[in-house]
């Protein structure tokens, strides 16, 4: 099983967001970086297929070239190979995103053989997309779903499950080469292991320069959305606020005496 | 292209859902005449939305959750119909459908957009980003423009005044190719108590809760109150509730009438699950807490003493869920 999973580095936004005085970015000056939640299960699940059936694992971001922390990240916790798409910082849209990534499986795959799969996180936290997964299996011409929070990889094909509402679960089976877009829930992401990060920080990242294009969507800037509410009345404190919060309770009729 | 909107509309059990009525009325905000796809029955109830031609694929196959066959359809009617635009809502399954025709018809698309205005032969649009707790101005090129409308941007209206409505059926032409991936029987729910969608109170916990076994404080507030608990990101990536009680970005997005947010910071991861309850009550140590923010009460004080006080105070009263 030779597995393919494809991440984005973003910044951790903890509780408020600060732009960048030109509004085209987010302050990051005081945040950490990682990769989205969706495909921080993406890699785990990789490394757990691959540690259950045998295979090679490669980790690809398109991104600066810090992103590379976030690939050696990904090697941390046992993906074995690691791709940098390089840019210089300017935001790539979707198609540009797919069609780069695109190239860049036809070339290894050139050069490796196949991907039998190739994950991607259902989208991104940031920009919020929900099209580069698609983009790339339909270029491929390969099957996809997105949303899927279960995964069974047998000889020659997928089972792949996600929610269909209502606790529901509908079921998908798919033949190999495929791209599935996981969701968070799929696992429980492992923490790297001190022996796994030294290993990773040894580890050779692959790089492609891959020239910026436009792709059809262009950011023109970025801002907050006026929120109309406004702070938190406090009503007490300590356990001694228990009889206010219950005559708030009655007043707003969620219990009754 | 000679114009007009097309929008993808979905009517689970023959009638349109509330998200395909929101998209109908930014469609009309557009331009016109506005057409509608629809892979089953309800075509009927779509004059006073404004559609002037409902097409209707009758088609079984395509009934199911076959985005791939979904795409192959609307791309064969994009050539019949020429529309400007092609908008479908900004739900998971919306969001993967117009990605799809975005894909196959090699055009851009926009996820999650808010507002749009054409401007010479280009879409202005604002969308969101990090799920709403961001927004982005953005110019969108393509022909036709693929946009899919985020959930609850517009408020659903009839058309001000109903259409003529022409219902015509349309049938693709599809190959095995396009049903390659292979539905499978939809598994039922497993039953459980109130569902974290549907509750009235729901109780969340974040990191203040400390660990797995101290939710059960939570839990017993929440039996009082008739309400379901769910948790942030921190608690289910610790493994101290399951995922599917995540509420936030990554979660659920719920809509109580009352959130009562114990030992959770405010993460926008959060946030953004949370923000549609009509009512925020936080239990936190920090007044400075981003959930202030957003909270319309607060307990300055810590959830292990709060939580169960306002159990002994239900219980003093006799108070029980209306």
């Amino acid at each position: 099983m030779n597995i393919l999973v494809c991440v984005k580095r973003v910044p951790q936004t903890g509780g408020r967001i600060v732009l960048t005085p030109d509004g085209q970015e987010i302050d990051a000056r005081y945040l950490g970086f990682t990769v989205s939640p969706h495909e921080e299960c993406a890699v785990e699940e990789a490394v757990r297929i691959v540690e259950k059936a045998g295979g090679t694992t490669t980790v690809l971001t398109l991104g600066p070239a810090v992103a590379e922390d976030q690939l050696r990240d990904a090697m941390a916790i046992g993906i074995e190979r690691a791709i940098l798409l390089e840019t210089d910082g300017r935001e790539w849209d979707p198609v540009a995103t797919a069609e780069a990534i695109v190239e860049t499986i036809h070339a290894e795959e050139a050069a490796n053989g196949p991907f039998d799969l190739i994950l991607f996180g259902n989208e991104s936290a940031d920009t919020g997309g929900y099209q580069v997964g698609v983009r790339v299996a339909v270029a491929l011409d390969r099957p996809i779903v997105t949303g899927i929070k279960g995964l069974e990889v047998g000889e020659g094909s997928l089972v792949a499950r996600r929610d269909a509402g209502g606790g529901a679960w509908e079921s998908f089976e798919l033949d190999l080469p495929a791209v599935i877009a996981v969701k968070e829930g799929i696992n429980l992401p492992r923490y790297p292991s001190v022996p796994g990060r030294l290993r990773a920080k040894r580890k050779e990242v692959a790089k492609v320069s891959p020239e910026w294009r436009a792709g059809g969507l262009e950011k023109i800037g970025l801002r907050l959305p006026q929120e109309d509410r406004t702070r938190a009345e406090v009503i007490g404190q300590g356990p001694e606020a228990a009889i206010a919060v219950v005559d708030l309770l009655e007043r707003i009729g969620v219990v009754r005496k | 292209m000679s114009g007009g909107i097309l929008v993808v509309v979905d009517a689970p059990g023959g009638e349109p859902d509330r998200l395909s009525l929101e998209v109908l009325t930014f469609a009309r905000s557009l331009g016109a005449p506005l057409h509608a796809v629809l892979f089953g029955p309800g075509a009927e109830k779509l004059g006073p939305s404004g559609v002037s031609t409902a097409h209707v694929v009758e088609d079984k196959r395509l009934a199911g959750p076959v985005p791939e066959a979904r795409a192959g359809a609307i791309v064969q009617l994009v050539e019949q119909v020429s529309p400007s635009t092609v908008v479908a809502a900004g739900s998971e399954r919306g969001n993967e459908l117009l990605a799809h025709v975005a894909a196959r018809l090699g055009q851009p698309m926009a996820a999650n957009v808010v507002s749009a205005v054409l401007e010479g032969e280009r879409l202005r649009l604002v969308r969101q980003r990090w799920a709403g707790s961001l927004l982005e101005d953005a110019w969108l090129d393509g022909s036709p423009k693929l946009l899919t409308v985020a959930p609850h941007a517009v408020a659903a209206e009839p058309a001000p005044k109903a259409t003529s409505l022409a219902t015509s059926p349309f049938e693709p032409a599809l190959t095995d190719r396009d049903f390659r991936v292979r539905v499978r029987p939809i598994e039922a729910a497993a039953t459980s108590g109130i569902s974290l969608s549907d509750a009235r109170v729901v109780v969340g916990g974040g990191r203040g809760v400390g660990s797995g076994e101290a939710f059960s404080e939570l839990e017993e507030l929440a039996g009082l109150l008739g309400a379901a608990v769910g948790g942030s990101r921190v608690v289910t990536s610790a493994g101290w509730r399951p995922h599917s009680d995540q509420i936030g970005q990554t979660g659920l997005r719920i809509a109580p009438d009352l959130y009562i947010a114990c030992g959770i910071s405010g993460a926008i991861q959060h946030i953004v699950g949370c923000k549609a309850a009509k009512r925020i009550l936080a239990i936190n140590t920090d007044p400075d807490a981003p959930i202030m923010d957003v909270a319309d009460y607060a307990v300055i004080g810590d959830l292990h003493a709060v939580v169960p006080a306002i159990a002994a105070e239900l219980r003093r009263r006799g108070i029980a869920a209306s």
